[in-house]
This record gives structure tokens, C-alpha cells and sequence, in this order.
């Protein structure tokens, strides 16, 4: 009985450790968000325990918010870039995973092959050869370009997981709505969508962390430009440009993670789940 | 509906009436979608040049882009149904898999064979070099630096990840703050890995000796009397310490989705080994590891293919620089800084190449387990 006991306090000691390992990074960057330029360059965040003096302000919040930086109009481009390119993918993935599951034409098999072959081809062999295809339209620098750019690389895996749900469910129920007259649109919109919300919520929180943690497509195709650039592409500037102002950094570091930790915190059971679905992403 | 309409004998009418009506009704499937395409085409200029407040152009973006996709599908169905019913048949499932097709075809398929194409040809793409952009890619000895520094990702990235979740997981299991540990460890996975690294500035820091150390590890060393180390400037100390990063974000999601897998091995399998004498290592090694080995291995390929294809972590924390570059951060550099199109071109076919049987092992694993 007393080796059971032992082992059970040396357990909770190591998880004990694990967690205070894992946090400490972040607890010292959102202790640092709340100094001063100066305390900062003076002394370590861990400082504050000891000699909390000067230790609490909302200055480099509301710098890195309203002033040059302008992080408050990248959030904002954030949101305009991240809620359509989930629900767009999930939307024209939806309709495809119909017509592959339960509509008949010819090269349907071969079709769906190609999409699933697709899954291998990574994102960064499409940055040149779209983005010349967007100077030439002069579509860069839009948002439908970013929107679409994730429809495109999220489109494969999003057709690929939602086809194996909607095949999945019971045949009984579309053909009894298909003898009731109702057209495939209709099936699909009054009786697939409804089905398919589990798959496609988790499908939706995963592209969701996606598209707004991403760096690599916004920065391509949506620029650096202080109008339109994402909070992701700020960050990396502000680390580039002027690597020293670090209080205006922390605090929009935690700008930017604020909306993705609360949706993880809110949604944890099917953030599991969606990122299982998601484990492949191209 | 429709099909009940075709099967109904309509009523006899007149020469002129049918005329009419079928004027009438292919005026109307003209006006539908021009007036669709105008509504939209307005939208986007207004999109593209208004001096609204952001907040403005914000929402209205949001609308207009579900908005739009979603009234495509329902144009695009309603003039379908306009036609006779073969046609309709025969047209309809593209309606459904078209758009995908057409998405999937524009942003990955040319773009791929562009890009194989584009590798054999010269930075301007006017003259065929063969396989020179390749020969390059594999003796330039900042691209085998870039190399050997994926193999570090992918090695220690993905064994160290996948192993201390697995650990974790276990561990986790068995103590009283599960729930806790669970959630604060798995929490990383939600921040971007450019708000990590602005985290892990913090703790990588340095100041010269003498002057006070704001970061935690010359902290630590300073505390045991050691003099600072600049931990990011020698190679290869410093992609190991970037490798960090993307373990401290990635373990939680190892952690998570192994212990989800050893909730489902049955307890009586692990009792009938103790009761058969096997130690508590004996137990995990040859009863838990090869029962949820299948997910160890989907685990393992997804980071994987995040280490492969590692870009965030590198542009964040050095900009690629002290010979900390990867792949996919100097194809960056030569599409983009260089313009060195054949290149960049021929570094993201090796990637495709590399990520290839990666993904195709995760797929065969992953397949049926789906959601």
C-alpha cells in the first residue's frame, strides 16, 4: 500500500512540474504585456513577485492597438479574412461530398480520386504560380483572394472528410425524401447539412485555427500593408523592423491569441475531434 | 417537386401562350444570374476601393463572400432546373462537385505541374536548365544547411513530440489533475506559432554579460553563477531551441489524442498482464504501446509533416537567419526576395516530394477512423 502512495505523489509531482514547464513561457509574456518599455529592458518579467513597483500598465495595449501599429485594424482584417474562408471551404466541400456520395455522373471515381491524390501537394507550390495568376487579374491584395487561396488548400481535406460522413449516412432517408419529390438541393440543404453538423463543426474549428494562425498565405497574397495585413504578418514585422519595442510585441502577441485560446477553451471537446479530422492538412 | 411538375400533363394552351411562357421563361433565366453576377461584381469593386471605416468593409466583406458562394449554388440549382429533366441529370452533379473541381484544380493541380515545369527553367523562366535548379538546391551550402535542418526538425520535432505525449499521456492518466494538465498543456496548440515564438523570445533573450538578463534560461544560468549564453546565434544549438517551440506547442496535441486512444484498451487485457506477472514497464511496452500503435503513428505523421513543412517558427524567431533556415523558408527567399522563380520552384517540388510518402502512410492509417 505505502509503493502505491509514493508512486502516486511522485506522479502528481512530475504532472505538477510538466504544467508549471508549460505555462511559464506564456505567464511571463502576459506579465510582460502589462510593463513598461523600461522595466522590460531593465529586469526580468519574474521580477514583479519581488518588487511589483511600476509593474501594471495598459500603455502598450492601447499602443499597439490605436497607434502606428494599428493592430485593431489587423484584427479586424483577421476576422474578415478568417470567417469566410471557413465557411466558404466548408460550404463548396459540403456540395461536393454530396455529389461524390450520392449522385451518379461519369468519371465520378476517378474525379474523387484526383481530390484525394491532391491532399499531398503542399501550399507552397501554389504561392508563385497563383499569385501570377492574381497579378494578372489584379485580384492580389483582396480579401476573395486570401478566401479563396484557403478554399483551394483547405478544399481537399474538407471534400475528403465530409465525404466520408455524408457516405455514411443511412441511404433510407435520402431516397424516401428523393420519392417525396424533393429535389437533390433541396435533400441537401433540408437533410445533409443538418446531418452533417458534427462533421462539419469539427471540420470548421480546425480551419478555423488555420486560417487565423496562418502566416504564409496572408502574407503572400493579402501583403504586409498596414490596411489589409493580418495580425499573424504584423507580429512578424514588429519582430523585424524595430525587434526592440518589445512591450508593444507582447501585448499584441496576446491580441492575436486571444480569440483562438478562447474558442479552444469554449469548444475543447470538439477542438479534439476537429483536429483529429484535420490531422492531414496539405 | 419539379419531376412531380413533368409528370403532371400540362393543360392545352394556345400557340402564342407556350410562346410567350418560353420567351418568357428564358428571359428570366438570363435576368436571374446577370443580375446575381452584377450584385456581386458590384460588391467587390466597392470591396476594392472604399474609404469606409474598416469595421464597414469588414462586416460587409464577411456578408458579401458567404453570401456570394452560397447565391452561386442556389442560382446555378435554379437554372438547372429550368431544364429539361435528362439534362438536369446530367448537369446537376457538376453543379454539386463543379466549384470544388474548378477550386482544386486552379490553387493545386496547375499550380503543381507549373511548378515541376517552372523547376527545370532558369530564374526568369526563360531557359531550360534541366535539373540544374535541383543539382543546386542539394550542393549550395546554405540549401544543405537548410536541408540538415529540416532532418533536425523532422527528427527531434516528431520523436520528441510524439514520445513526451505519449509519456504525458500516461503520466496524466493516472493523477489527479488530468483535467488541469490536460487543458494548460494542450492550450499552446491553439496559439499561432508566430505568438510562440514571441513567447519564447522571452526565454531565449540574451544581453551581453553584466548587463541584466530578461530572459528566463541566462535567468536560470545566472542564478547558478554561469555567464550568458546567446542561444540563437550558434548553429546548431539554435534550430534545436526553435525544434522547442514546436514541441511545446505539438506535445498537448500528441498528449490529447494518445490518451483518447488508451481510454479505449481494455483494462481486463492490462489486469490479465500484471496478474501474469509482467512488470508496470512490461505492461506499457507490450500491451499499450502495440495496441494504440496505429495512433502513435497518425500522431507522428501529422507532425511530421508540419516539421517538413515548417516555415512560422523560423521567419519569427531569426528570420532564417545564423544558419537556422529550412526548406520552405528559402524558397520564400528565392521566390520572393531573389526572384529566382526555378528555385524557389525546384525547392517546393523536394518538399513535395519529401511530404509525399509521409502523408500517403498517414492516410492509410487515418482511413475509416475519420471523425
Amino acid at each position: 500500500m505505502r509503493t502505491i502512495k509514493w508512486s502516486r505523489v511522485a506522479i502528481n509531482l512530475t504532472v505538477i512540474a510538466l504544467i508549471v514547464v508549460w505555462t511559464v513561457p506564456t505567464i511571463g509574456l502576459f506579465i510582460t504585456s502589462f510593463r513598461d518599455k523600461q522595466a522590460i529592458s531593465n529586469s526580468g518579467w519574474w521580477t514583479v513577485f519581488t518588487n511589483p513597483q511600476g509593474a501594471f500598465t495598459l500603455d502598450n495595449y492601447q499602443k499597439v492597438l490605436f497607434g502606428g501599429d494599428g493592430l485593431a485594424t489587423a484584427f479586424l482584417n483577421t476576422l474578415a479574412v478568417t470567417i469566410p474562408a471557413v465557411v466558404i471551404p466548408i460550404l463548396i466541400a459540403a456540395f461536393a461530398a454530396y455529389g461524390f456520395a450520392w449522385m451518379d455522373f461519369p468519371g465520378r471515381r476517378i474525379l474523387f480520386i484526383t481530390v484525394v491524390a491532391l491532399l499531398v501537394v503542399p501550399l507552397q507550390i501554389a504561392l508563385i504560380p497563383v499569385l501570377k495568376a492574381y497579378l494578372a487579374i489584379d485580384l492580389n491584395g483582396t480579401f476573395l483572394a486570401v478566401w479563396l487561396a484557403h478554399a483551394g488548400f483547405g478544399l481537399a481535406l474538407a471534400t475528403y472528410l465530409l465525404y466520408n460522413y455524408i457516405s455514411q449516412l443511412p441511404k433510407d432517408i435520402i431516397e424516401s425524401a428523393a420519392l417525396d419529390g424533393a429535389s437533390h438541393f433541396t435533400t441537401f440543404r433540408r437533410l445533409i447539412l443538418p446531418l452533417s453538423m458534427p462533421a462539419l463543426a469539427s471540420f470548421a474549428i480546425f480551419q478555423f485555427l488555420w486560417v487565423w494562425n496562418d502566416l504564409l498565405v496572408a502574407t503572400t497574397f493579402l501583403g504586409t500593408d498596414q490596411d489589409v495585413a493580418v495580425m499573424t504578418s504584423r507580429l512578424v514585422s514588429m519582430t523585424g523592423s524595430r525587434g526592440q519595442d518589445w512591450q508593444l510585441l507582447t501585448a499584441g502577441a496576446f491580441v492575436s491569441m486571444i480569440v483562438p485560446v478562447m474558442v479552444f477553451l469554449a469548444l475543447q471537446r470538439y477542438f479534439v475531434k476537429g483536429l483529429l479530422a484535420g490531422s492531414v492538412k496539405g | 417537386m419539379e419531376r412531380a411538375d413533368a409528370v403532371a400533363t400540362p393543360p392545352p394552351r394556345g400557340i402564342a401562350q407556350v410562346l410567350a411562357a418560353g420567351v418568357g421563361r428564358i428571359l428570366v433565366s438570363i435576368f436571374v444570374p446577370v443580375v446575381a453576377f452584377v450584385v456581386l461584381w458590384a460588391g467587390f469593386l466597392w470591396l476594392k476601393d472604399s474609404g469606409a471605416p474598416r469595421i464597414v468593409i469588414v462586416l460587409v466583406a464577411i456578408v458579401w463572400g458567404i453570401g456570394g458562394v452560397a447565391m452561386l449554388y442556389v442560382v446555378a440549382n435554379w437554372l438547372t432546373e429550368k431544364l429539361p429533366a435528362t439534362w438536369q441529370g446530367r448537369i446537376l452533379p457538376f453543379v454539386f462537385v463543379g466549384p470544388a473541381l474548378a477550386i482544386l484544380t486552379f490553387y493545386l493541380l496547375v499550380p503543381a505541374v507549373l511548378t515541376a515545369w517552372a523547376s527545370l527553367f532558369d530564374a526568369n523562366g526563360q531557359e531550360f536548365v534541366g535539373l540544374d535548379n535541383y543539382v543546386y538546391s542539394f550542393t549550395n551550402p546554405e540549401m544543405v544547411t537548410a536541408i540538415r535542418n529540416n532532418v533536425l526538425w523532422l527528427v527531434f520535432g516528431t520523436v520528441f513530440s510524439t514520445g513526451m505525449g505519449l509519456a504525458m499521456a500516461v503520466l496524466v492518466e493516472r493523477s489527479r489533475l488530468d483535467r488541469l494538465a490536460k487543458t494548460l498543456i494542450f492550450l499552446p496548440m491553439a496559439i499561432s506559432f508566430v505568438g510562440a515564438s514571441v513567447i519564447w523570445r522571452f526565454v531565449y533573450s540574451y544581453q551581453p554579460e553584466g548587463q541584466p538578463q530578461v530572459g528566463l534560461l541566462n535567468a536560470i544560468l545566472g542564478a547558478f553563477g554561469l555567464g550568458p549564453v546567446s542561444w540563437l546565434t550558434g548553429e546548431p544549438l539554435n534550430t534545436i531551441l526553435l525544434i522547442v517551440i514546436l514541441i511545446w506547442g505539438q506535445t498537448g496535441f500528441a498528449m490529447v489524442i494518445i490518451g483518447a486512444a488508451l481510454k479505449g484498451v481494455p483494462d481486463e487485457m492490462l489486469e490479465a498482464g500484471r496478474i501474469d506477472g509482467a512488470t508496470e514497464w512490461q505492461v506499457f511496452r507490450r500491451l499499450i504501446v502495440p495496441s494504440i500503435w496505429p495512433t502513435i503513428v497518425t500522431v507522428a505523421t501529422t507532425i511530421a509533416i508540419l516539421t517538413l513543412k515548417i516555415y512560422d517558427i523560423v521567419t519569427a524567431m531569426t528570420g532564417g537567419n545564423f544558419n537556422t533556415q529550412v526548406i520552405a523558408t528559402l524558397m520564400w527567399k528565392q521566390a520572393f526576395t531573389f526572384f529566382d522563380a526555378g528555385r524557389g520552384a525546384a525547392l517546393a517540388i523536394i518538399l513535395l516530394v519529401a511530404v509525399t510518402p509521409v502523408i500517403w502512410y498517414n492516410l492509410r492509417q487515418f482511413r475509416g477512423r475519420a471523425i
